[in-house]
């Protein structure tokens, strides 16, 4: 809970106080540990994104509808 | 706030392996694998659907939907929560029952994601292997095709169609700024794109009409109140995408609300008519910067956003007074989005839909090192709107604590069986509920039952703000039987 906690606030910091970055040794720790989750999240879409994405989604055809 | 909205979501699907069956009886075997029906006995009552009738006044040329009542079941699946869960065409479609506010709406609307869900694991547990289903609550095939999310906004009859559908124009065109739930690429051949900000845009070709499915408009004009026709107009807006995030389904309908309740306070913006809103809409979907500037009828140009402002303005001065806690709280985030969506769009990738999957898309294409073009990109479109939990994207962001929530699991779980407590979709997933083999028939605005002498006894639903809970409630704990909650009804 506390890493996601974290996260929450090290975006919006990140964000408004960029000539902190280079200075504090903690903002840039968080900044490692926000790429550390990015990394963790596209590890699972690549497990669970469709195989064959090409085929998948050359056949996905709708009739369209309302 | 006080109003009443619901939302018909019709869902992308798409079925692996087997044989060639067609959309519509894939649609059909998919409702027909929900397992949480109390009984798959009672009819939707066709009687009073009319969408032929015009707003303007007329009524359109057409055939009218009359299946019979075996079709009828394997349609229809009526629930306890008070929505519905249905073929429409060749897609499977979940309307939310009539809700009190919009965080009611995002619960409902999540409850049906859920029902969804359920419904196409079992489907492919009976499938055994042999096909595979998927479902999708996005808008689009990347390949012209596109199927509606359509949101349905009650409002007082006194204001003229014509001042109504003038005064939205402009709002429903900006909107998507904050509302578009993001696509790759382009499904018009003339204007290409890479990413943009709606799924629907692009499908948007005349101003207004009563057609939902080809040459759509940005007002539609069908007058199809499901109530006193006298009293009330149901406001059928049919240019909203499809979204996921909880917050960005919460902000799209909340201002609409707010907009719609201040028109009916006679509160109205003034000089935002657009030169060519059609045009417009495309455009805006492709700005990413958010920064361009669209022509207005009186002369000048403003930016999606200095439109949307003008709304939010006049909104805030009608309600600056004795507010409730909702519209607060849609005011105040309206106002926030805006800024920030003016300030950097990136810092809304945790709230905005396209946002969010743009913000995952450009992480996926550093790493891979691919382009905008690359086939999987164009899955991870699909896919982030994928129902099932376990292959959704947007549920990986979710679980991942990568997006902010406004609903937890179990009020969700709640809403899947039960229904609103605020309107009269208390008292017919009540009905529902409590008396399954004894409804013959449900619609919008009414609820037949099988009376104890053969004959059918109707309940008319005339006004969707009766039937809540605090007004049947009693009675539904005194009545054990249909006749008795007839007769007490009836007093």
């Amino acid at each position: 809970m506390a890493k996601q906690d974290q996260k929450r606030t090290t975006k919006k910091e990140a964000e408004k106080k960029d000539d902190d970055v280079a200075a504090n040794p903690e903002v840039v720790e968080k900044g490692k540990k926000l790429k550390e989750e990015m990394d963790d999240l596209l590890d699972e879409i690549d497990d669970v994104l469709e195989e064959n994405a090409e085929e998948f989604v050359k056949n996905y055809v709708q009739k369209g509808g309302e | 706030m006080s109003g009443i909205i619901g939302s018909e979501t019709e869902f992308g699907l798409s079925v692996r392996g087997e044989g060639r069956a067609d959309a519509v009886s894939n649609s059909v075997f998919l409702v027909n694998s929900y397992p949480c029906l109390l009984s798959s006995a009672p009819l939707w009552d066709y009687e009073n659907e009319n969408p032929l009738l015009d707003a303007r006044g007329f009524e359109a040329d057409g055939e009218r939907e009359r299946p019979g009542s075996d079709y009828n079941r394997l349609l229809n699946k009526l629930l306890t929560n008070g929505g519905r869960f249905y073929v429409d065409g060749a897609h499977p479609e979940y309307s939310t029952p009539e809700c009190s506010d919009p965080r009611e709406l995002v619960l409902y609307e999540k409850a049906g994601e859920r029902i969804l869900e359920m419904a196409v694991e079992s489907a492919n547990r009976r499938k055994q292997g042999e096909a595979r289903f998927s479902i999708y609550k996005n808008n689009t095939d990347h390949k012209g095709n596109s199927y509606g999310y359509h949101e349905n906004y009650l409002v007082d009859r006194s204001i003229p169609f014509e001042q109504l559908a003038a005064q939205l124009i402009p709002f429903l065109v900006t909107r998507q700024i904050y509302a578009g739930s993001g696509k790759v690429g382009s499904d018009t051949k003339s204007d290409s794109a890479h990413y943009q900000i709606s799924q629907r845009s692009d499908f948007f070709e005349v101003l207004i009409d009563l057609n939902t499915m080809s040459k759509r408009p940005i007002i539609n004009t069908r007058d199809e109140p499901h109530a006193d026709g006298m009293k009330y107009r149901r406001m059928h807006v049919i240019v909203g995408d499809a979204n996921m995030s909880e917050v960005t389904t919460y902000l799209k309908v909340g201002a609409l609300m707010l907009v719609l309740s201040m028109f009916e306070k006679g509160c109205f913006v003034k000089g935002v008519e657009m030169e060519d809103p059609v045009r417009s809409m495309k455009g805006i979907s492709r700005d990413l910067t958010l920064k361009e500037k669209y022509r207005l009828q009186r002369g000048g140009a403003w930016s999606a956003i200095e439109i949307q402002r003008c709304y939010l303005e006049a909104a805030e001065q009608c309600f600056s007074e004795g507010a409730d806690a909702t519209t607060k709280d849609i005011l105040r985030r309206w106002r926030r989005v805006l800024d920030q969506l003016e300030e950097g769009p990136e810092q809304l990738s945790r709230e905005i839909d396209w946002i969010i999957k743009k913000d995952l898309i450009e992480s996926y294409i550093e790493r891979k090192g691919c382009g905008w073009h690359d086939p999987r990109v164009f899955m991870m479109d699909l896919q982030y709107h994928d129902v099932q939990q376990d292959k959704g994207l947007y549920a990986a962001l979710e679980r991942g604590n990568h997006v902010e929530k406004l609903i937890s699991a179990e009020e969700t779980e709640h809403a899947q069986e039960f229904p609103p407590e605020g309107t009269r979709a208390y008292f017919r997933g009540t009905c529902l509920k409590k008396f399954p083999k004894d409804v013959y028939a449900a619609s919008w605005a009414t609820v037949l039952f099988h009376g104890s002498n053969g004959v059918i006894k109707k309940v008319p639903l005339m006004d969707p703000k009766r039937g809540s809970k605090e007004l049947v409630g009693p009675i539904f704990e005194q009545a054990k039987t249909v006749d008795e909650l007839i007769s007490l009804l009836a007093r």
